[in-house]
């Protein structure tokens, strides 16, 4: 019997799964995105920063997007290199430009966060200076790709970049150890999460509803990739057709 | 409802998440419209895939 990596290698039954799992999953983040908000706005404020740590309800989730969001195209790029699947480059092209996005947002809000806590937008520290690497390395993969013509080409050299790439994300977990102004681990570590439930329970509320999205996006934008390949597929059928045709001799 | 002195902080932070994905599951939403009535339309006018064969002639 074969594995379910192996059943979705085929991109019209792909199409056909991800076209029924899609609305559940987009109308999954809808509502757990609502119900987070709620908690999120309802959550008594933090002893020390006030209503100001209501920015950790939106930059948090999009922090550990950020570096889910790498992990997968790595997963992608290694299923693509070592495994050939048909659509492990379709996820690695698709997941590259929503890591960047949730990278970008995550320093956004870092930085409206830091202004009234730290007295600054930007300090070169340790965490920042890594995530913000890792922004740079989605965009140099986004434009790694687009920059190649020979689209088997660019998959494989993009694949072997991010593979390289995936350094980043020890030295992001970790930076925050090296003399940073960031503050450490409060949920992700060993023992129990020093944060106070009150303000827990709507974290991971957002962060969950925050991950649905994410899949979704994905998802949606794997489908995008995949009618891409299909049109350009066609078009070159057409254009084979119609150069046969010329082609053939008259009468 | 009252943020305290950093307000503004907050919520130009929720706006600018919330701004950021709506524009990119709008962008998603159009371009997914767009392939698809590209291939419609290549289907439509009888174009096939390689890896698809050709259906035998009725009859």
């Amino acid at each position: 019997m074969p594995s379910l990596t192996q059943r979705l290698a085929n991109p019209t039954r792909f199409m056909d799964l991800s076209g029924r799992l899609l609305p559940w999953i987009g109308g999954a983040a809808a509502v757990l995105l609502a119900v987070g908000l709620c908690m999120a706005f309802a959550a008594p404020p933090d002893y020390q920063q006030g209503h100001t740590a209501k920015i950790m309800f939106v930059h948090v989730p999009c922090a550990w997007l950020a570096m889910f969001g790498y992990v997968l195209v790595a997963l992608s790029s290694f299923g693509l290199l070592v495994f050939r699947h048909p659509l492990a480059d379709v996820s690695a092209k698709a997941a590259a430009p929503i890591g960047a996005l949730f990278t970008g947002l995550c320093l956004v809000t870092g930085m409206l966060w830091g202004k009234p806590m730290w007295g600054a937008f930007w300090v070169w520290d340790p965490r920042l200076t890594s995530v913000l690497i890792l922004f740079f390395l989605y965009l140099g993969l986004v434009a790694l790709r687009s920059s190649i013509e020979d689209e088997t080409l660019a998959a494989k050299l993009t694949a072997v970049l991010s593979l390289v790439g995936i350094v980043i994300l020890p030295v992001i977990k970790f930076s925050v150890e090296w003399n940073s102004l960031h503050q450490p681990a409060s949920v992700m570590r060993l023992g129990a999460p020093t944060i106070h439930s009150s303000l827990l329970w709507p974290l991971l509320t957002m962060a969950v509803a925050m991950t649905f999205l994410f899949v979704a996006m994905h998802l949606k934008a794997m489908r995008n990739e995949v009618l891409r390949r299909r049109v350009k597929s066609l078009r070159s059928s057409e254009v084979q057709a119609n150069a046969g045709l010329i082609g053939q001799p008259a009468g | 409802m009252d943020l305290g002195p950093h307000a503004a902080y907050v919520w130009l932070a929720y706006l600018a998440v919330a701004g950021g994905l709506v524009v990119y599951v709008a962008w998603l939403v159009i371009d997914g419209r767009r392939q698809q009535r590209l291939a419609d339309d290549l289907e439509a006018r009888g174009v096939r895939r390689r890896s698809v064969r050709p259906e035998p002639p009725a009859g």
